[in-house]
């Protein structure tokens, strides 16, 4: 299989897509002529034109409202936020008008719209710019969110949220827009809401999203070759809807589960995650379920610190093995 | 059959009563087509009165924010768009609801609360909708729904489709940044929009005058370099008429305008409001008096030979009738059950047969 980087899969998700389907459109600020900001949508308004391709002025609110009016139509726009930070100045146009339409309509009206973009920290580009919103989009029923960790989740379900007919939120992470991984050259979708399984183990756990799987892998590594343990590392890849019952065998096989993300602690996901497993598994428990965010703060600026304010693999670690 | 009655029997009496009768897209109007625009802004202060009623005797819950006073406004509008036109408005949105067609008995139900509304009882009162006339709601949040206009305009064009969107909102929305962030995608893009702004003088109980700077709120299109007018919204003609051309302008040219309708609402901003700390009585009386759009319309009617008092009294029974109707359906439909709740929220849940994705999407 081809390997290629997370940013070049995104890319081709998009292109194939565009080209599947007359209804698709990507718009943003800069995804045209400036070939978007982190380079995701390079090469594509050359091929398909500015009307498929379309620049966007600095008005999230502006355009990502406009999105959701051509998406009720039956266009099936595709918004890139050059930070998935800036929803906030589109908060009401997201979580008021793309999550409630249908049901306020009593399901007359649809919105099936992506909303893509990076979410993370970890860049040095301090707290405005390193929101994590998956907890805060999730908790707005009529949303989906979606956070791929690797080339091949990102292209799969960036197909899969195109054509999905509900308003899909695309997380994605600036850092690891650089990581290769191996991707079909050909036509495949991953299904939204199917968790992955990214290492089998048997001594806990580790139930993560984003590069917090990335960073679990590392981890779950080290605990193997320094420390003789067995990490079986999940991947939930979509938030919502959620794969409850991959993370629950998961975790009756291992009895100890270890929830890792890069958001921050009060009703992060894993907040949600820990509930579940506690209601559904606990007879199943050798021990408290422990959870592992980013240390409860607005992003930091200053690198050494902002990188020992992230769940690193070093501080997984030490957290799989005060577990064992 | 005759033919279509169109000839005003005394065009000086009703120029005089509305300058716009003579203006192409009303002068063309049969004798059945006026007496059907005064038919139904009737229907619509009938329907809002019983609503008024409804909602003292505890039938209707939360907000009712009545149309009465603006009934020229969305019956004008909504009465020159073509078969390609879209409209979206705000939060008082009965009077858009009935002038495009939406059955008062759906209308009613939905303020019930009740299974037979037109949004199952799910969206209430400042969320109605009807995508099958090309009627987008129903939008609860000041501005909110005006970037959604633009998007509608935008698939439009994006589709080759010779329409328009009708984009409402009022007075109170155009200090909110997506309005203005709208005008610019909107100027920028070129898309078929026309913004109007029923402007009818207050934003809740916040005058105009303690709320907007500038010399007037159609003129901040110049800004925008979109063209923009300002309209009498008592009078129905004039409405017609300046919507008519904004509307075919935009059709044809694919070019946004932005027009101001001045209006007055007789009733508070909800019926919640007390109405007694930033008006006076006599503001009020003074509108209704002077310048009701309803009784403008009779007049000019009158004038023109169309209606006859006996006429209007009958037509006003049959709307008192109608709205009485429209409440006794309501009353009689039953709640939604408890399933409901979760149902009508994800495309994928209603439609089992061609879900896609797999997990949980409803928590506990």
């Amino acid at each position: 299989m081809p390997l290629i980087t997370y940013r070049e899969a995104l890319n081709q998700a998009l292109a194939e897509e565009l080209e599947r389907d007359p209804n698709v459109v990507l718009m943003g600020e800069e995804v045209g002529q400036f070939h978007g900001a982190y380079k995701i949508s390079e090469g594509l308004l050359d091929r398909f034109g500015p009307k498929r391709v379309v620049d966007t002025p600095i008005s999230e609110a502006g355009f990502v409202g406009l999105g959701v009016g051509a998406a009720m139509m039956g266009l099936r726009p595709v918004i890139e936020l050059m930070f998935w930070s800036f929803y906030s100045v589109a908060f009401d146009q997201i979580l008021n008008n793309a999550a409630n339409l249908r049901y306020m309509s009593g399901g007359l009206v649809n919105v099936p719209i992506v909303i893509r973009g990076p979410a993370n920290g970890g860049t040095g580009v301090g707290a405005t710019h390193s929101h994590t919103p998956e907890n805060i989009l999730a908790s707005h029923p009529g949303i989906k969110v979606v956070c791929p960790a690797t080339a091949f989740d990102a292209k799969g379900l960036l197909k899969s949220a195109i054509r999905d007919n509900d308003p899909v939120m695309f997380l994605e992470n600036t850092i690891l827009y650089n990581d290769k991984g191996e991707v079909p050259a050909g036509e495949y979708l991953i299904p939204l809401g199917l968790a992955d399984v990214k290492r089998t183990g048997t001594d806990l756990s580790i139930i993560a999203h984003g590069r917090a799987v990335i960073n679990s892998l590392k981890a779950a590594q080290l605990l193997e070759a320094e420390h003789d343990v067995s990490v079986e590392v999940v991947d939930l890849r979509s938030i919502r809807p959620l794969d409850v019952e991959t993370i629950l065998a998961s975790v009756r096989k291992t009895n100890r589960a270890l929830l890792v993300d890069e958001n921050k602690p009060f009703c992060g996901v894993g907040a949600q995650v820990a509930y579940l497993i506690q209601d559904r598994a606990f007879d199943y428990l050798d021990a408290p379920v422990k959870r592992l965010s980013a240390i409860d703060a607005p992003a930091i600026y200053s690198p050494p610190l902002e990188k020992e304010q992230l769940p690193s693999p070093q501080r997984i670690t030490e957290t799989v093995l005060s577990m064992l | 059959m005759s033919k279509p009655q169109t000839a005003i029997l005394d065009p000086k009496a009703a120029a005089a009563a509305s300058p716009a009768c003579l203006a192409p897209v009303n002068a063309r109007l049969t004798q059945a087509e006026r007496l059907g625009l005064f038919r139904l802004m009737m229907r619509i202060r009938r329907f809002e009165e019983r609503c008024l009623r409804a909602y003292q005797q505890g039938r209707i819950a939360g907000f009712l924010h009545l149309y009465i006073g603006q009934e020229a406004v969305a019956v004008g509008c909504c009465s020159v768009m073509q078969a390609d036109d879209h409209v979206i408005t705000a939060y008082r949105d009965h009077g858009h609801a009935l002038a495009v067609g939406m059955n008062p008995n759906e209308l009613m139900a939905e303020l019930y609360g009740k299974a037979s509304g037109c949004s199952k009882g799910k969206g209430g009162s400042m969320h109605f909708f009807d995508p099958s006339r090309h009627f987008w709601g129903g939008h609860g949040i000041v501005g909110g729904q005006v970037p959604l206009g633009a998007g509608i305009a935008f698939a439009l064009k994006y589709q080759g489709v010779k329409g328009a969107c009708l984009t409402f909102m009022g007075d109170g929305a155009v200090n909110q940044g997506a309005v203005h962030e709208t005008y610019n995608l909107a100027a920028l893009w070129s898309l078929p929009v026309v913004f109007v702004i029923e402007n009818n003088g207050y934003s809740m109980g916040t005058s105009l005058r303690r709320s907007s700077a500038g010399p007037g709120l159609a003129k901040r299109a110049e800004g925008y370099g979109m063209t923009w007018e300002v309209c009498d919204g008592h009078d129905l003609y004039e409405v017609r008429e300046k919507t008519d051309r904004l509307l075919q302008r935009a059709r044809e040219k694919s070019q946004p305008a932005v027009l101001e309708v001045m209006t007055y609402r007789y009733r508070g901003h909800s019926v919640a409001d007390p109405d007694s700390t930033y008006r006076t009585k006599e503001e009020i009386e003074n509108y209704r008096r002077t310048k009701d759009p309803l009784t403008l319309i009779h007049e000019t009617l009158v004038a023109e030979g169309v209606l006859t008092e006996d006429l209007a009294k009958e037509i006003d029974t049959a709307a008192r009738a109608e709205a009485e109707r429209a409440a006794q359906f309501a009353e009689a439909s039953p709640f939604p059950t408890s399933e409901e709740i979760l149902k009508d929220l994800y495309w994928e849940e209603d439609n089992p047969a061609r879900k896609q994705s797999q997990g949980q999407l409803f928590f506990r």
